[in-house]
């Protein structure tokens, strides 16, 4: 499903990522977890095909094809789609408009027919209930004065009427209480299929425990320090991230903006 | 019906201000007195420059420069292609005036309540004389610049809204503008007066159409004073031809408790100037101005808002929000003004504006001064490009980018739009609006079909 290879990539004069490699496969869900400036957010934004960062060198193969060669969304046409860590807020553009727009946009780039208002409508309160979105919330501007967690419930929410192939969760967990994190968890479950796949971009464990990756990978420095299974989570929160910046025998230095 | 003294084709504007007296055959004393007043006013005031301060942006050469001739003094209405036009329906009274006169073949006055009038300027004048007087300002006026003298001295025709006590006026009163003008520079100059009894209510639209290639000057004042408790809204829908110059002049005085909106949607015209001016002199007053300027290619859009507060326990909220295109300016100027003894006041004055070029350019001064205690007064002003972060959030949901502008514009508009009333008047506002947009966007290159 996706294939990072030795991937490098900076913003301006700074490098962030120095050599990621990574492969998730269709049907399976990774984490990958890292201390404050280890490049997780870089990541997730290099694959959504984010302007100011400029990949240097390595690949990215997206069911075998050049991800990095497409541009934004043309990415989210093709089924991939990133949980934003800092959803962005549009003044004017209501939620329901602007989740319908996204959803059409979509159908429209694949060749379907586009949904209409009352269709979406069904789908949109179905998926309402499922993440446990306050109706209000649709009527006003897209996560304009919205709470930190009804912000994640929004992304959460997106994703799952967009139904991507590719689901990238940058963060989601962050500021959330364990309610709020059962939303996040359950909405990846409910997506798991065997042509899907989920990247899991997490600093704590905690998301992890409700969620359980298939493998669980270690970046630090702008590297994968160290890929494991899912006990790997409870590894790091045990331990810490300082033992795995000596494996690399490298001192891991703090890269990338942590917003 | 007239003919015209004095004024002949071909003069400047300067010029015309120097001319002396023109008046129509058959007009009042007191007409003539007021115009060779407002007449002898400009001979010794002059044009304002940039010297001024509320003109210090503006470029009037162009303007000042053109040969014009007064529009409305003779000759009857060009009929020709009258009846092709277009003119979209509130489905409320109508009154059409084609190149500053009216067309009664075009309008439409339904029956209004009791103690109400709905009448063209010119028919007042004739009808009544002795009542026209309260249209006009006596001799020996203050007005605010050259332009307001000017609409004084050369108003032939226009509209007069007389609300009595209690009235309320349900459907909107809309005063459609035409200019079908194809050569000449002719310069109009549409005078509306509203006067609003106490507690009456109602909805007057100022609509503006340029259908001609030609360039002409609309030199509009609209007066408005309300009585106690009364509440109007006025709106003013702005779409004059590329080449045209448009200038109006908002003069308001409401009375106490009274409520006054204004709501501004300007997309036409080279050069344009919208100004508002209120004077707060009745306790208890509350006005809210909105204003949405979209100047593009080489437009030009001025919006002075002057509001005084003299009267303790007013209200004053502005949104003026400016959407920049291409090599296009746009201005807002906003002063509030807290007389002492003003106490209790509420001032909110807000400016945004929208770069969506390099070469666009936005000058924007919200000013305050205050001297009174005990006010609320707060002001902002902010110009910024397309946010990156929420193109790249629309982007990263599949919306493609000249989509995702498009979404961002509209949403930066829709603010100032949705305090419009709901229904025909704010259709008529959103559609002026998107069709501008689609024609610019559509020009810079961003197209990409329809939605």
């Amino acid at each position: 499903m996706l294939v990072i290879e030795d991937l490098h990539a900076a913003v301006g004069d700074k490098t962030i990522l120095r050599g990621v490699n990574l492969t998730v496969p269709a049907g399976e869900v990774h984490a990958v977890m890292g201390p404050n400036g280890s490049g997780k957010s870089t990541l997730a934004h290099v694959l959504a095909g984010r302007d100011p960062y400029q990949v240097t060198s390595g690949r990215v193969f997206y069911r075998g094809a050049d991800l990095l060669a497409l541009n934004p969304e043309e990415r989210a046409a093709a089924g991939v789609f990133l949980a934003f860590q800092h959803p962005v807020e549009i003044p004017g553009v209501t939620n329901m408009y602007f989740l319908r727009a996204a959803l059409n946009a979509l159908h429209r780039a694949r060749g379907f027919e586009e949904v209409g208002p009352s269709e979406f409508l069904t789908l949109v309160q179905e998926k309402m209930r499922a993440v446990g979105m306050d109706r209000a919330l649709m009527s006003r501007s897209v996560n304009e004065g919205f709470s930190g967690g009804e912000k994640k419930r929004n992304e959460i929410l997106q994703m799952a009427v967009l139904e991507p192939t590719l689901a990238i969760l940058d963060e989601t967990d962050s500021g959330l209480d364990i309610d709020a994190l059962r939303v996040v968890a359950d909405g990846v479950n409910a997506l798991r299929r065997a042509d899907r796949a989920a990247l899991v971009i997490t600093h704590h464990q905690r998301l992890l425990d409700c969620l359980v990756p298939d493998r669980v990978h270690v970046l630090v420095g702008g590297r994968v320090v160290r890929s494991g299974g899912p006990g790997l989570a409870a590894e790091v929160e045990a331990a810490g991230y300082a033992d795995f910046s000596s494996e690399t025998g490298e001192i891991s230095e703090p890269v990338g903006a942590t917003k | 019906m007239s003919a015209p003294v004095a004024l002949t084709a071909g003069h400047t504007l300067d010029e015309v201000a120097r001319l002396g007296v023109p008046t129509m055959c058959g007009e009042p004393t007191w007409l003539t007195a007021v115009r060779r007043d407002a007449t002898q006013w400009v001979a010794d005031h002059g044009f304002p420059t940039r010297k001024h301060e509320d003109w210090r942006y503006l470029d009037l050469e162009p303007l000042l420069g053109l040969p014009l001739s007064p529009a409305g003094w003779d000759g009857p209405l060009p009929a020709s292609g009258l009846a092709g036009l277009a003119i979209p329906d509130l489905g409320g009274h109508r009154l059409v005036m084609v190149n500053g006169r009216f067309a009664p073949e075009l309008s439409r006055l339904g029956s209004l309540p009791a103690g109400t009038r709905v009448l063209p300027l010119g028919s007042a004048i004739t009808d009544d004389s002795f009542v026209a007087r309260r249209y006009w300002p006596a001799p020996g006026h203050k007005y605010l610049h050259a332009f307001e003298a000017l609409n004084a001295a050369l108003a032939v025709d226009g509209c007069v809204v007389e609300l009595g006590d209690g009235v309320s006026v349900a459907v909107p009163i809309e005063i459609a503008h035409i200019s079908t003008t194809a050569e000449d520079a002719v310069v109009s100059s549409p005078r509306i007066v509203v006067f609003a009894g106490e507690g009456s209510s109602a909805t007057v639209v100022e609509t503006y159409i340029g259908t001609g290639e030609g360039v002409y000057v609309t030199n509009a004042h609209t007066g408005v004073v309300l009585g106690r408790g009364a509440r109007l809204e006025h709106y003013r829908l702005q779409g004059e031809s590329d080449r045209s110059f448009h200038l109006s002049t908002l003069d308001v005085r409401p009375g106490a408790e009274s409520h006054f909106s204004s709501r501004l949607v300007a997309v036409g015209s080279r050069v344009a100037r919208h100004e508002v001016h209120v004077r707060l002199e009745q306790e208890g007053a509350t006005v809210d101005l909105d204003g949405l300027y979209l100047p593009s290619g080489e437009q030009c859009h001025d919006n002075p808002v002057r509001i005084e507060h003299v009267a303790p326990l007013c209200t004053s909220h502005q949104l003026y929000k400016g959407i920049v295109d291409a090599a296009a300016h746009g201005i807002f100027n906003g002063h509030v003004i807290v007389h002492p003894g003003a106490v209790g006041t509420d001032a909110e004055q807000t400016n945004k504006n929208l770069l969506l070029s390099d070469l666009a350019e936005v000058d924007t001064r919200p000013r305050l001064e205050i001297f009174a205690d005990e006010v609320s007064c707060t002001h902002g002003a902010a110009v910024g490009q397309l946010d990156t972060d929420a193109m790249f959030y629309l982007r990263s949901r599949g919306i493609p980018e000249w989509a995702a502008r498009s979404l961002l514009i509209s949403g930066f508009a829709r603010q100032v739009l949705e305090r419009f009333v709901e229904g025909p008047i704010r259709e008529r506002a959103e559609q002026l609006v998107t069709t501008h947009l689609q024609a610019v966007e559509g020009e810079s290159g961003s197209s990409g079909g329809a939605r």
